[in-house]
């Protein structure tokens, strides 16, 4: 069993976002970046199955940022192989280009599923694993929480609102857009990262992408503020007063 | 052609909210192209609904065995059908589990563009534009189309569902299914119902609900009780479930539940559309969070930027026993 997990870097949400110059993209010149948290739990199902049915964990992503640092990070959880998609790619890379860089790499690897995250935080033209399977010519189920792989094909259940599920029997090769891994997704100490830093080679091969597909971007702008909540402030204990006082106005306490 | 599609999502027989909040606001995109509103309704035995969609000029109709239920595979491939057939000018699709399936398959598949995590449509001046909720909400994306069919996938409750709820039958209209159902890479097996989980959190009156900010599971307890002292229950955003430190039946938001409590107090949740989604109507909530810029301070109706560590003993204490 041959998995391919698509990594992306997105901007850390905990960092304060700030618009640039031509107010279409964000400033991205310190933008601290993260591993999409979907792709964490994409790459834990990976390497959950391969544990299970034997086989090879290859981590593909795009030139850019911290890329390196982020296939480092793949293999010190248990990546096999380690690939670097380079080009010419469109700035800010939308969804569609990146489907279309990650086909191109694909295509010439041995593959029998690809696991994506379900979706990503700067998704504004749809998720990168539906896009790629189409560009591949594979099948695709998205919000997926558990896998099974067995006789050339993938057992999945995808999830709904309110918690139900459906089962399907995938025929494989296969995309999935993972919402949750079957366990919270290990962790890789940074000692790890250095020694899969100096152990593992990262593969380069390139590939060429359009952005066509993406509605045209006017500008960015961030949510108005003002109408939203009235705050509450002061020391802890002040604070926890005035809470209490508003849940005995409203009746909630006595 | 200056017609408005949308799709027509079901669940379980059950037309959902998305449906009626895209019929809504596919009604009044209609009324300014000057085109129909037309409801893609793909299924088997799914004729009874339409009863509910009086808001649409008409109702394209597939009927399959394999699209019984639904099947990203088989359902791309008969929207696809639908989608050539009438050639629309706007494609409205939810920006759920099914949506995110046919949305952006249908993009590829047919070269049109593609807008997501959408909060707002409006036609000005002949153009379409779209605002989608990007970056967790903390950053919004305003875009224009230009050219016909496009895409827009939108967010679920961004627009009110009472206006695509109109009694009465529309037209009619039964497509013949596409011959590429019969042969499907992807087969439905089953449903799986959730498990009945030990508490029923869309009947709670209070509801303390966590999310990343809580660090670790073994901070759970901690607020567990707090939940008890407010005669609540404990609920969470979408991480604390994937990491497992929840059971599903806890979680609020897309792909978890809608909950209306008298009381939402909001622990480290950061409040992404995800999550907005499923607990905006709550009577009041209260958001505590260390990022002063936290989207969910927009929707609380009292808010603390701190360090909820800090706050929770000193609160328990004060509720006593």
């Amino acid at each position: 069993m041959h998995i391919i997990v698509p990594l992306r870097q997105v901007p850390d949400l905990v960092e304060d976002l700030e618009i640039d110059a031509s107010g279409k993209d964000l400033d991205r010149e310190w933008l601290k970046y993260k591993m999409n948290e979907f792709d964490d739990h994409a790459l834990e199902e990976a390497l959950l199955l391969k544990e299970e049915v034997g086989g090879a964990v290859t981590a593909v992503a795009l030139d850019g940022g911290e890329v390196d640092k982020l296939l480092f990070t793949a293999a010190a959880k248990g990546a096999d192989r380690l690939v670097k998609v380079r080009g010419d790619f469109p700035t800010p890379l939308n969804s569609h280009a990146m489907a279309r860089a990650l086909a191109g790499a694909i295509q010439g690897l041995d593959y029998d599923l690809i696991l994506t995250g379900v979706q990503a935080v700067d998704e504004l033209d749809g998720q990168v694993g539906v896009l790629l399977a189409h560009y591949l010519g594979i099948p695709h189920v998205s919000v997926v929480t558990d896998v099974q792989v067995h006789d050339g094909k993938a057992v999945v259940h995808k999830e709904y609102a309110g918690g139900v599920m459906g089962e399907f029997d995938v025929i494989l090769p296969a995309v999935l857009g993972i919402q949750a891994a079957r366990q919270t997704p290990r962790y890789a100490p940074v000692s790890r990262v250095r020694m899969a830093m100096r152990k593992s080679t990262i593969e380069e091969v390139s590939a060429e992408a359009s952005a066509e597909g993406a509605p045209d971007i006017r500008k960015l702008f961030k949510p108005e503020k003002g109408a939203g909540a009235q705050m509450l402030e002061g020391s802890p204990e002040a604070v926890a007063e005035k809470i209490i006082h508003i849940l005995k106005e409203k009746g909630i306490v006595q | 052609m200056s017609d408005v599609l949308v799709f027509a999502e079901h669940l379980q027989g059950n037309l959902t909210d998305s449906t009626f909040e895209l019929l809504g606001k596919g009604r009044e995109l209609a009324q300014t192209t000057g085109g129909h509103l037309i409801a893609a309704l793909l299924g088997k035995g799914v004729e009874p609904l339409t009863e509910q969609m009086g808001v649409a000029h008409k109702v394209v109709m597939v009927e399959h065995q394999q699209l019984a239920a639904f099947n990203p595979e088989a359902y791309a491939i008969a929207l696809k059908a639908v989608v050539q057939s009438l050639n629309p000018s706007i494609i409205l699709i939810p920006y759920t589990s099914m949506g995110m399936d046919l949305a952006s398959a249908l993009s590829a598949d047919l070269g049109i563009p593609l807008a997501a995590y959408v909060s707002e449509v409006k036609i000005e001046d002949g153009t379409l534009m779209t605002v989608s909720q990007m970056y967790g909400g903390k950053v919004n994306v305003e875009s224009e189309f230009s050219g016909n069919p496009k895409i827009v996938s939108v967010l679920a409750g961004a627009f009110p569902a009472e206006a695509g709820k109109v009694e009465g039958t529309p037209v009619i209209e039964t497509m013949e299914a596409p011959n590429a159902l019969a042969n499907l890479r992807v087969t439905f097996k089953q449903w799986i119902e959730p498990e009945g989980g030990d508490v029923d959190i869309t009947q709670q009156d209070v509801l303390v609900s966590i999310g990343r900010g809580i660090q670790s599971q073994e901070n759970i307890p901690m607020v567990e009780e707090l939940a008890r002292k407010l005669g609540g229950a404990l609920s969470a955003s979408r991480p604390i479930i994937d990491n497992k430190w929840l059971p599903k039946s806890r979680q609020v938001g897309k792909s978890g539940l809608k909950v209306k409590p008298r009381l939402y107090l909001a622990l480290g949740i950061s409040g992404a559309p995800e999550h907005i989604e499923g607990m905006k109507d709550a009577e009041l909530i209260i958001a505590v969070n260390s990022d002063p810029n936290a989207p969910i301070f927009e929707y609380a109706h009292y808010g603390v930027v701190g360090d909820l560590f800090d706050l929770l003993p000193i609160l328990k204490e004060k509720l006593g026993g």
